[in-house]
């Protein structure tokens, strides 16, 4: 029985809460009826950073690993168009299974934590982002190619100058939907001890309360806004032939 | 004692079929297939009826803002906030704050279904090539039919998609409904202290079959709604 170890480590953030809810030093915080007690935010904002910056990272590895992995499993369908069909169903499949099952599949394997969480995150991100960039490859007119190939570019060049320049406005808004479902999904890594804002809703195997909850929810929305404008920004700077012509 | 053997997997296998001792019960057997199939049934029952509430709630309005073409900030933006919603929050605050069961956990789970559907149906509308309309309507057809005739079973691609990404996210975030007094398969997970090790990677495995079948279900569906004349295009 790995419990009781399990919810101590999961616990450590929820413990204080239910130490300083039942103290009933502080106002409201422990009437669950409350929507949302401002004066228990004031005093307690500071709690937020350690699972926000968790939560942060492991949204950040998540995401770089499973755009790393998914681009070079694009480039390679790409070259070889029969392995997209299968590429595209097994990517599907990891999209497919609920994020919490696939994390207790996999705890034989790495066990409670990050590592766990992180391939899980990754995993879900595949799809998206790969069939974002196979669809912007090949949304690359034949023509514009031919062109290339006429400048004398060899088929290098033209993935690297041509193909994948002109892909970016789609790859990145499979990266936007990627980073925007990780955000909202990591709430979950929680059930697994691996941190992140999800131990401000459910700490010490209990549901905290309302205003605890919407402070969190609410972190995970900003951030989730936040990544979702600075992506836009990265697309509108890479793509500047873009904005000439009114979309 | 932080990874579980690999062993488990034979364990949790057997956990589905027969009952297993159990450290907390005081000799009470836990699990077994009775124990599995009702929860099964539970997860599939509230599943279904959170995916029945969004899809009343954002079909029609997404099949009415794509055939008007109006509201296009309010679909397309609904559809990426509905994304970064955590789930967890939904269940958490529904449960503290108006109170647990199928009543209030169903509703809430379709608030995390309505946001793809909407999207899907109003994209799915607005694709359906104006010309086409116009020749409906050409022919007599009034505005309620061009969308039943006409443009649904034109998008109905885009519609199944979105309905399937609902199903999927809503019987994912059905495991965590528990938390709010309903008893799904995340159970066997939530309540690892009763279930034990083999409990939880059941209840693991059975959500991912379930999640799978359903995936395959719609799929299945999509081919037979998806008109003839539609296939033979895009093939």
């Amino acid at each position: 029985m790995t419990s009781p170890a399990v919810i101590a480590a999961a616990g450590e953030v929820g413990g204080d809460f239910f130490k300083e809810r039942s103290s009933g030093t502080l106002p409201c915080q422990a009437q669950s009826d409350h929507l949302f007690c401002f004066d228990w935010a004031k005093d307690n904002i500071d709690r937020y950073g350690t699972p926000t910056v968790q939560h942060l990272e492991i949204v950040v590895l998540s995401v770089v690993i499973g755009f790393v992995v998914a681009f070079a499993l694009a480039l390679l369908a790409h070259r070889r168009r029969s392995l997209q069909p299968p590429l595209l169903a097994a990517t599907g499949v990891l999209y497919t299974i609920p994020s919490i099952a696939f994390f207790f599949l996999l705890l034989p394997l790495t066990g409670f934590g990050r590592d766990t969480a992180i391939i899980v995150l990754a995993a879900y991100t595949l799809q998206i982002i790969y069939r974002n960039t196979i669809l912007g490859l090949a949304n690359v007119p034949d023509a514009v190619k031919d062109a290339a190939r006429g400048m004398g570019l060899t088929e290098r060049q033209i993935l690297w100058r041509v193909e994948l320049p002109l892909a970016i406005p789609e790859i990145v808004a499979g990266l936007r939907v990627a980073v925007v479902s990780t955000i909202a999904i990591a709430t979950l890594v929680v059930f697994i001890n691996a941190g992140g804002l999800g131990t401000q809703m459910y700490g010490s195997g209990n549901l905290t309360f309302p205003t605890s909850i919407i402070i969190a929810a609410a972190i995970v929305m900003a951030m989730a806004l936040a990544f979702d404008l600075v992506l836009l920004t990265v697309q509108r700077l890479t793509t500047p032939w873009r904005r000439v012509r009114p979309a | 004692m932080n990874t579980l053997p690999l062993a488990s997997f034979g364990g949790a296998i057997e956990f589905i079929f027969t009952p297993q001792d159990s450290n907390v019960t005081g000799g009470n057997k836990v699990g077994g297939f009775d124990k599995s199939l009702e929860l099964v049934l539970k997860h599939l029952e509230v599943t279904a009826l959170a995916l029945a509430i969004a899809l009343i709630v954002a079909l029609p309005l997404g099949l009415y803002l794509g055939h008007r073409g109006k509201g296009e900030l309010f679909a397309v933006g609904f559809g990426n906030a509905g994304r970064a919603i955590p789930e967890l929050a939904v269940i958490a605050l529904v449960a503290v704050l108006i109170g647990v069961g199928l009543k209030t956990v169903a509703p809430a789970l379709a608030i995390l279904g309505i946001a793809p559907i909407l999207v899907n149906t109003y994209v799915g509308v607005r694709q359906v090539e104006p010309a086409t309309v116009e020749a409906a309507r050409g022919m007599g057809m009034s505005e309620s039919s061009i969308i039943r005739r006409v443009e649904l079973p034109l998008a109905i691609p885009t519609v199944m998609g979105g309905i399937r990404s609902a199903a999927i996210v809503i019987l994912a975030t059905a495991t965590i409904a528990p938390l709010a007094g309903v008893e799904t398969l995340g159970d066997f997970i939530i309540n690892r202290n009763v279930y034990g090790e083999n409990g939880l990677l059941a209840g693991a495995i059975l959500v991912a079959l379930l999640a799978l079948a359903i995936e395959g279900s719609l799929a299945l569906l999509q081919r037979r709604l998806t008109s003839d004349g539609l296939k033979v295009k895009t093939a």
